[in-house]
Formats: C-alpha cells, sequence, structure tokens
C-alpha cells in the first residue's frame, strides 16, 4: 500500500509539483528591502517595522522603496528620501546628532560611572570596614545564630 | 549633596517629564516639509479626468490642499467644517482623492456636498507620500510662494480654523 | 446584583486596606501588639473580599451579563468560556483587579509564611503592601471600575480584540502580574526595615526566597509573552523592544540585580544600601510599567485605550508610593552600617560588578524607552527609539556580564586570587574559545557573533562543570549519588539558572545566525524548499470555528522525501470586529522550527506564503524556563524549608542580645 501510494506521488508528482516563485520578482532586491524595512517605522501603525506592518501606507512606502532599490539608489539616498517627508521618527535606528548624543553615550556612561563609583566605593570600603572589625565578627553571630535557629525546630 | 537623594532626584525629574507626556499625543508626527517647498505634481481630475491639477497653477494664491478619501471616517468629521470654510469664501480647499476608487468618491461627495472647487485624484498614493501623509484626513496650508506653512494631522475642527488656520491665512495673504 | 456584590466587595476592600495600611505602622512605630495584631487577619480579609469581587467579574463574564460596561466591552456572546473568561484581564479595568487580585494572593502569601518574623517586621511589611493595594482599590473605584453598569444593556458584547484570543491570553497575563507585583514583597521587605531601621543580614535572608519566586514568574511570564507573540503575530519574531516589552523586561533586569545583590547582602551584610534601592527600584520599575501601558504616554502594540484622567491618576500614585519610598531610602539610608570587609577580587566583587552591568542595561531600557517622551516633551522633535538601538547598546552590556558570570561562582567569597582563577578556569576557557571558533565553520557559516554567542554560552557551561567539580570534591558523601545529593539546592539552582542562560544564548545566537525566511506566491500542489525542508501546498479550505470563519492551508512537509508533518496556518476573520488574524503553524523541534503563514490570496486558490526556517529557535523559552527552574531549586532550599516551618521568631532583636550575652 505504502508502495503504490509512494508510486503514485513519484509518478504523479511532476505533473503538478511546480517548485514555488517568489513573492517578489528579483530576490536580491527583496532581499535589500527586507534589510531596509526592518529598521524603518510604519507610519500608522502603533508600533511595528514596515518589514511587518500590512497597512496600505506601508505597502506603498514598500513599493517606492523597492523602485529606489531598483533604480539602484543607495541605502543614504532611500533613508534621506523617507526622513524628507517624514522626519526622524521612521527610523527606528536614531541618527546620532546634538538632540540623541545622550541616548547614543548615556548606556555607557551609565556603565562607566557605575564602575568607577563601585571601584571608588570598594576602596573606601575597605579601608573603613578595617577600622571596625567587629562588624564581620558581629555578622557572623548573627549567621550562626540563624543556622541554630534552624536546627533547634 | 547628600548622595543619597539621587535617586529621588532622578525619579522627580522622570516624573516631570512623564506629566508633560501626558499632555502629548504620540501619535502625532510633525511634518519636516513645514517651511519647505510644497512637493510639485500633475495629477489628473476627478470631475475631468481629462484635466490635470498642479499646485504650479495656485502659484500668487494662499490655498489649502485637503486630503480625503472616500472610506475615511475622520473625513466626514471634518466634512462640515470644509463646507463651512468654502462657503465663507475665504480660502480655496484643494482637494486629493487619496488612495480612492472614483465611483466612490463621486457618490460621496454627491451625498455630502463638494467643498473643492478643484480635486485631485492619488490613486496610487505617491503625491501622499511625497507630502508625507501617513494618515487622512490632513490639510496643509500653502501660501503664495508655493511653500508649505501648516499641516494639520486629522480631522480639522471648527476651533482649530478659527485659531490657526484663518489667523495663517490673513497673515499670509497680506505679504 | 452580583456586579454590584462585586463593587460592594472592592469598596470594603479599600476599608480594610486603609486599616491595614495605618494602624499595624503605627502599632510597630509605638510597640502596640494589639495593632500589630491586626495586620494579618486584615491581609487575610483583604485578599477574601478581592477574591471575591474577582469571582463576581468572572461570574459576569460567564454568564454574559452585557449590562456591565466592561463586560459588553470585551466579551461576545459567541466567545468562548475560556476567552471569556480570560477577558476579565482583557482590557484595563479588569486587568487592574487582576493586578490588585494578585497583590492580596501576595499579601495572603505573607501572612502564611511570615511565622518566623519578628511581630513588628511582619505587620510594616503588611502595612506597606496595605497602602499600595489602597492605592489601587481607590484607582479602581473612582476611575476604572470594572464594575460599571451598562444602561440599558447591550443586546451583545463588542468582543474580546481577536488578537488576545489564544491560550497564551489565559496564562501569560497571570504569570507576568504574579513576576511584576511580586516584587511588591521584596519591597515591602525594605521599606519595613527602612522603617524599622533594621536593615541587617537577616532582613536579606527573608528577602531573598520572596524576590526569587517573583523572579521566576517574571522570568515565565516573560516567555510565555514573548513566545506568544512570536507564533500570534506572523512575523515570526520573538522580541521587538516594544514600550510594553521593555516595561516587563526593566523590572526582570532589577530583579535579577536584585537577587545577586541579596546575595551579597546575606552572605556579608554588604551593600545593604544599594540592596534595598534595587528592592525599591524592582517594584518602581513594575508601577512604572503599569503606568506607561495605561496612559498612552508611548505607542504600544500591546496599550490599552487610553484616558488622560487614569494616566493622571496612576502618575500621581506613582509619585506618592516611588517618591516616598525613594525619600524614606534617602533619610533612612546613610546610618546603615557597611558589613563585612571583602576585596575587590573576590565573589562579593564580581557580584556587584554584575549588578553594575545589569542595571546600566536596566538604564539603557529605560534611556531608550523614555527618550522619544524627552524629546517630544522639550519640544525637540519625535524620533524613534527601535530594535536595533536596542540590540546595538544591549549586547556590550551583557557580553561581559556572562562573561562574569562564568568566573563569579568559582571566586572565593571575601578575596579571591585572580592568577589562581585563571589557572582554574583555562580549560574551560580554551574548549570555549575554540569550540565557538570551529564550530561555525562546521555548520558552514562564520560571523564575529555567530562566535560571540557561543563562546558565551559554552563558556557558562564550561565553568560550570568545573564549579560542580570542585564543589563534589568537598562535599561529604558515599559515592557520587551521595555527594550530588550532598550539595545543597541553592547550589543547583544557580548552576540550572545559569546554565538556562547559556541555553537562551545558543537560542538566540543561532536563530539570527541561521534562520532562513522566503515569501512565496504557491499555486495549489506548488512546492518551496526552506532550510533543506519542501513544503508542499495542498490549497485552502473553508473553516468555521465558534466565532470566526477562516481559510485554512493545508502544507505537506518532507525532508528528503519523507513526510515530516502537515501544516495548517489560517487567515481568521472575526466578524464581531471584522478583523483579520493570521494564525500560523509551526512544527516545533528541539533544533528547528518549521513557521507557514499565509499571507494574502491571490488568483486561481494560489496564496502568498510566508515560510521559515528557525534552528534552535525553541532554546530560547526553553532558556527561560530552566532559569525559572534554577529558581525553583533556589527556593526549595532546606534553609528556606527550615525557616518557614519554624513558628518561633528566629532573631527578633532582643532575642539576638541575649543570646550574644550568653554565647
Amino acid at each position: 500500500m505504502i508502495w503504490l501510494t509512494l508510486l503514485i506521488v513519484l509518478v504523479s508528482g511532476p505533473a503538478w509539483a511546480g517548485e514555488a516563485r517568489p513573492l517578489g520578482e528579483d530576490p536580491a532586491v527583496e532581499a535589500r528591502l527586507k534589510h531596509l524595512a526592518i529598521e524603518l517605522r510604519c507610519l500608522v501603525c502603533q508600533n511595528q517595522t514596515l518589514a511587518d506592518s500590512n497597512a496600505p501606507l506601508a505597502e506603498d512606502l514598500r513599493r517606492e522603496v523597492r523602485d529606489m532599490i531598483v533604480k539602484n539608489m543607495s541605502d543614504k539616498e532611500i533613508i534621506d528620501f523617507l526622513v524628507e517627508r517624514y522626519g526622524d521618527f521612521v527610523l527606528y535606528r536614531p541618527p546620532l546628532k546634538a538632540t540623541t548624543t545622550l541616548l547614543w553615550v548615556g548606556p555607557f556612561v551609565l556603565l562607566l560611572v557605575g564602575a568607577t563609583v563601585l571601584v571608588i566605593t570598594l576602596r573606601r570600603r575597605a579601608r573603613k570596614v578595617v577600622d571596625a572589625p567587629v562588624t564581620d565578627e558581629e555578622h557572623r553571630r548573627v549567621e550562626q545564630l540563624l543556622a541554630q535557629g534552624g536546627k533547634h525546630s | 549633596m547628600n548622595r543619597f537623594l539621587l535617586p529621588l532626584s532622578i525619579f522627580v525629574v522622570v516624573v516631570v517629564f512623564l506629566g508633560v507626556g501626558l499632555t502629548l499625543n504620540p501619535r502625532e508626527i510633525p511634518s519636516p516639509l513645514v517651511g519647505k517647498a510644497a512637493p510639485e505634481f500633475s495629477q489628473p481630475q476627478l470631475y475631468d479626468q481629462e484635466k490635470i491639477f498642479s499646485p504650479a497653477d495656485l502659484k500668487g494664491k494662499v490655498w489649502l490642499l485637503n486630503f480625503w478619501a472616500s472610506w475615511c471616517s475622520g473625513c466626514k468629521t471634518e466634512h462640515p467644517v470644509l463646507m463651512d470654510l468654502a462657503k465663507s469664501g475665504q480660502v480655496p480647499i484643494y482637494g486629493m482623492d487619496y488612495k480612492d476608487e472614483r465611483e466612490e468618491a463621486l457618490n460621496w461627495l454627491r451625498r455630502w456636498g463638494n467643498p473643492y472647487p478643484v480635486i485631485g485624484v492619488d490613486q496610487a498614493g505617491r503625491v501622499g507620500i511625497n507630502y508625507g501623509v501617513y494618515g487622512v484626513p490632513e490639510t496643509y496650508v500653502i501660501d503664495k510662494h508655493g511653500v508649505i506653512r501648516y499641516k494639520q494631522i486629522g480631522p480639522l475642527d471648527p476651533g482649530t480654523v478659527e485659531t490657526k488656520i484663518l489667523p495663517l491665512v490673513k497673515q499670509l495673504e497680506s505679504q | 446584583m452580583i456586579p454590584e456584590i462585586g463593587h460592594f466587595a472592592l469598596i470594603l476592600a479599600l476599608c480594610v486596606a486603609v486599616v491595614q495600611g495605618s494602624l499595624p505602622i503605627y502599632g510597630a512605630a509605638v510597640g502596640n501588639s494589639a495593632l500589630m495584631a491586626i495586620a494579618r487577619p486584615a491581609a487575610r480579609g483583604q485578599f477574601f473580599l478581592v477574591l471575591i469581587a474577582f469571582g463576581c467579574l468572572g461570574y459576569a463574564f460567564a454568564e454574559k451579563d452585557f449590562s456591565v460596561l466592561y463586560v459588553a466591552a470585551t466579551s461576545n456572546s459567541q466567545l468562548p468560556l475560556h476567552y471569556r473568561l480570560a477577558a476579565i484581564w482583557g482590557a484595563h479595568e479588569g486587568s487592574l483587579l487582576l493586578w490588585t487580585f494578585i497583590l492580596t494572593v501576595w499579601m495572603f502569601a505573607v501572612t502564611l509564611f511570615s511565622a518566623h518574623l519578628p511581630d513588628t517586621m511582619r505587620s510594616r511589611i503588611l502595612g506597606v503592601m496595605g497602602l499600595v493595594s489602597m492605592g489601587f482599590l481607590l484607582f479602581m473605584l473612582t476611575v476604572s471600575n470594572p464594575f460599571e453598569r451598562l444602561i440599558p444593556a447591550a443586546l451583545d458584547g463588542r468582543d474580546l480584540n481577536p488578537l488576545l484570543q489564544d491560550p497564551g491570553m489565559v496564562i501569560h497575563p497571570p504569570m507576568l502580574y504574579m513576576g511584576y507585583v511580586g516584587f511588591s514583597v521584596a519591597f515591602a521587605f525594605a521599606i519595613a526595615a527602612l522603617l524599622g531601621g533594621n536593615l541587617d543580614a537577616a532582613w536579606a535572608r527573608w528577602s531573598r526566597p520572596w524576590t526569587t519566586v517573583a523572579w521566576c514568574f517574571l522570568t515565565v511570564g516573560i516567555a510565555m509573552g514573548s513566545g506568544w507573540a512570536y507564533y500570534e503575530l506572523g512575523w515570526g519574531g520573538w522580541w521587538f523592544w516594544d514600550p510594553v516589552e521593555n516595561a516587563s523586561f526593566m523590572p526582570w533586569l532589577a530583579g535579577t540585580a536584585l537577587i545577586h545583590s541579596l546575595a551579597v547582602t546575606d552572605k556579608r551584610g554588604g551593600f545593604k544600601v544599594w540592596t534595598v534601592l534595587l528592592a525599591i527600584m524592582a517594584f518602581s520599575l513594575s508601577l512604572l510599567g503599569t503606568f506607561l501601558v495605561r496612559s498612552g504616554v508611548l505607542t504600544s502594540v500591546h496599550a490599552f485605550a487610553t484616558d488622560p484622567k487614569r494616566g493622571l491618576f496612576i502618575l500621581v500614585f506613582l509619585a506618592v508610593v516611588i517618591g516616598g519610598s525613594l525619600a524614606l531610602y534617602a533619610w533612612r539610608a546613610p546610618r546603615v552600617g557597611l558589613g563585612g570587609s571583602f576585596a575587590m577580587v573576590s565573589r562579593e566583587g564580581m557580584l556587584l560588578a554584575n549588578n553594575v552591568l545589569l542595571v546600566a542595561a536596566m538604564g539603557s531600557v529605560l534611556l531608550g524607552t523614555l527618550y522619544p517622551l524627552f524629546l517630544d516633551a522639550l519640544d525637540l522633535g519625535k524620533i524613534s527609539v527601535g530594535p536595533p538601538y536596542f540590540d546595538s547598546v544591549f549586547a556590550p552590556l551583557m557580553a561581559p556580564a556572562v562573561f562574569l558570570m562564568g568566573i563569579g561562582p568559582l571566586a572565593q567569597w571575601k578575596k579571591a586570587n585572580l592568577p589562581d582563577l585563571a589557572k582554574r578556569l583555562r580549560w574551560a576557557f580554551g574548549v570555549s574559545l575554540v569550540t565557538a571558533l570551529t564550530l561555525p565553520f562546521v555548520m558552514g557559516k562564520w560571523t564575529p557573533l555567530l562566535s560571540l554567542g557561543l563562546l558565551l554560552a559554552i563558556w557558562i557551561v564550561t565553568t560550570a562543570v568545573v564549579g560542580l567539580r570542585e564543589r563534589l570534591a568537598h562535599v561529604d558523601g558515599h559515592g557520587l549519588a551521595g555527594r550530588l545529593a550532598a550539595v545543597p539546592r541553592s547550589y543547583w539552582g544557580m548552576l540550572v539558572a545559569h546554565c538556562g542562560i547559556a541555553v537562551f544564548i545558543v537560542g538566540v545566537t543561532m536563530v539570527k545566525g541561521f534562520e532562513t525566511e522566503s515569501d512565496v506566491r504557491m499555486n495549489v500542489g506548488e512546492t518551496a524548499t526552506i532550510g533543506g525542508y519542501t513544503f508542499r501546498f495542498d490549497g485552502t479550505q473553508d473553516v468555521v470555528g465558534p466565532n470566526y470563519t477562516a481559510a485554512r492551508g493545508t502544507f505537506h512537509v518532507s525532508w528528503d522525501g519523507r513526510e515530516t508533518t502537515i501544516l495548517y496556518p489560517e487567515k481568521r476573520r472575526y466578524p464581531v470586529q471584522n478583523q483579520i488574524m493570521t494564525e500560523a503553524a509551526i512544527d516545533p523541534g528541539l533544533l528547528r522550527d518549521l513557521y507557514v503563514s499565509l499571507g494574502e490570496p491571490l488568483d486561481d486558490g494560489a496564496w502568498s506564503v510566508r515560510l521559515y526556517h528557525k534552528p534552535f529557535v525553541d532554546w530560547i523559552w526553553g532558556g527561560c524556563l530552566i532559569m525559572a527552574l534554577g529558581g525553583v531549586l533556589a527556593v526549595s532550599d532546606r534553609r528556606y524549608r527550615l525557616a518557614w516551618r519554624k513558628q518561633e521568631p528566629a532573631v527578633v532583636p532582643s532575642a539576638r542580645t541575649v543570646r550574644r550575652k550568653v554565647a
């Protein structure tokens, strides 16, 4: 039975099992479109990329971008085209300018400050704690008490 | 300063911003085209498809360009406002029928009235993209030199017309 | 009638919350044990009252009572029962009730497992939680009452958003809220300790299990949300850095930092001030998330319908709770002692370095999420901060944290020796490096990120193995099994949670590096091949669901001529809201997912179809579940079980002094 099915599949297969065509005419164009569209924001949607959205405007914009790719425009030219019309809002990767400096350097400043504070605090603390060795002693006693408390019950 | 006050201070700043944020509309995106020349186009007209509608024809006039469509519910909301404004004759409103079916657009106008002297057709939405339209209705105020002076996102209401559009039109007229 | 009972129960609960939030705290301050004794029964009473309210709302949904505005707005007579019940938290009002209900669940849990706490501590903790729930009850009763009537009643409801009609909706929000709200316990412990001025090692010991449990819930909740987005949205993405996702991720990062810093405070009594701040931060970020989702200040896929009055209420509440806590912190923290000493290179030092990285990461997420708002408020233009930003900022911060994760557990407490550590870890590092550099070549593609990801994942696992081996050498026990059993559960928990991160990293790395997708136009009978799998499209059929109609496609998937599976993706139309939903079909697997989603119908029964081959994608969520499992193991450690079983207060301050004198 299995063989029979297989035979039918094999024989009848080529008759209808054509390879599906890609949706876009030129896969290279589609790849570039995708590459661009995942970093662009769909304006009408709540918060979606141009690649993910099915909104009519998103479809139109994809069409425009595709046309520009076919016309061999550079990524920068395409992005400039959109920014001229919709502003920086369309870019999910905010461009580095005066107003976004804090956004881009902020995380690393935060890290740097955090690390510095940690090192300074640990240094200062090491000095202070030596002056008061009791704290450590006391703490060990608390530990011991907690442990004893557990065993007694 | 007491370093233990630092978290509180940061928090206070954040709260102030959040408070201001409550009064803002995150969905309204200001147009970078305000202050720039209105993009050229020459589109077929809705009523007489043989004729062309182009902003070049309107040089020397202050006019409004209103993107609308028969499928857009906000357009119906603002429609009476446009009718009143058109009737007052203070400023001409030119229409751009955005991504619409011709028949439905004509029906819509028959039913609700037509405030526009001329309506262009933007079937593919290309003019819309050039003007940075992201949701109809949107209305542009364009001055005598063909420069965009103001963009209204969403339906016009009588208040906006009185306080923003008309004073601006007067000022532009006198230039 | 039933909705009125629910409404009334909420009013009573508010009254109880007022009592619970005031008298016990006052009692603890003046040493009045009668007032302090109110805390426990009040908390339990509040739990039962909110439970009644919750039940009433559930009943209204089950009975399709469309005279209740909220029910009419979020359900429909055609909606199946389980989704009607899940619709309780389908919009703003009900999800707020869920929030409050879960808060009272946590309160109830505290009353059950706090026998070992000193009375003052317990009454302060419950008092603080009572104050928080008071805010939420007030919020519900003033501007978001879920029991508001609709007169005349609607004939039928407007239905639950079809996007939410998914099994994920039944379980994801409760899990997430259990996590979010669970941090209120750690928060209440911290505030109670600040109020009482007894921030000590015992405080950290008590806070640890609560924090870990909340963290587990949050981990699972976030993972489920991500998995849900993956299969429901039909784009095959699993994390979008959407403001609402970030709102859940920030408390997670703070909570993760808190768990590690609690370990330092518990072990060494050090950095209490920092730990307290983290406890406040974790819960504050949960509250901030609640604000962001409900106020409409940010656009998000998930945001609730908004109302400025509500936004203002939560903002004021936020300002009072967080502002008050931080003010208390600024006032009390300077008097807290220093704790035991340790060197910079020590396990403590590394845990704190990890804290710095986690908090910097959290700060970056916060910065990125709120930055558009900052600019807009200052009228400096509108921008979008999206995945490209977060990806490029987050990875460099997390990579060193993960690297430290391998070393930290092997470093000695108090003072570690770097050369010694290097010696112990050189094999682990060598193995990781060589594997990470060669493995991508074996798989056919090399990129720096691929190698980095694999390096970090393998590093975690190899260092865990080294750590376990050393540990086994030091425990008593007969044979390997005995020794394995002798290793404390908390240690296992740590290892497992860390390995969960490794699994997660493998998932992310592999899916980013090797996923393939293809958008094809498929006629009936045509095939498309992706990742070595051949998909044959056998056309679509119309099917009718309980409250939708759908076109269901049939795809025969085969590998090397042998049939692997049949997938049935759907394009559904929900008539009530007239929404079209894409239901992707997924064949999950340990090593890959096959993902099909229907696009648009084309002529002659053909469809545009999107196919994905996603290697290791399930490891992303698997890793999260393993992390949570690690947390569960840690909480089940012997010392916590002992502590909970005990009925006598273990370390009341007076008892401590007495015993110390005896000792």
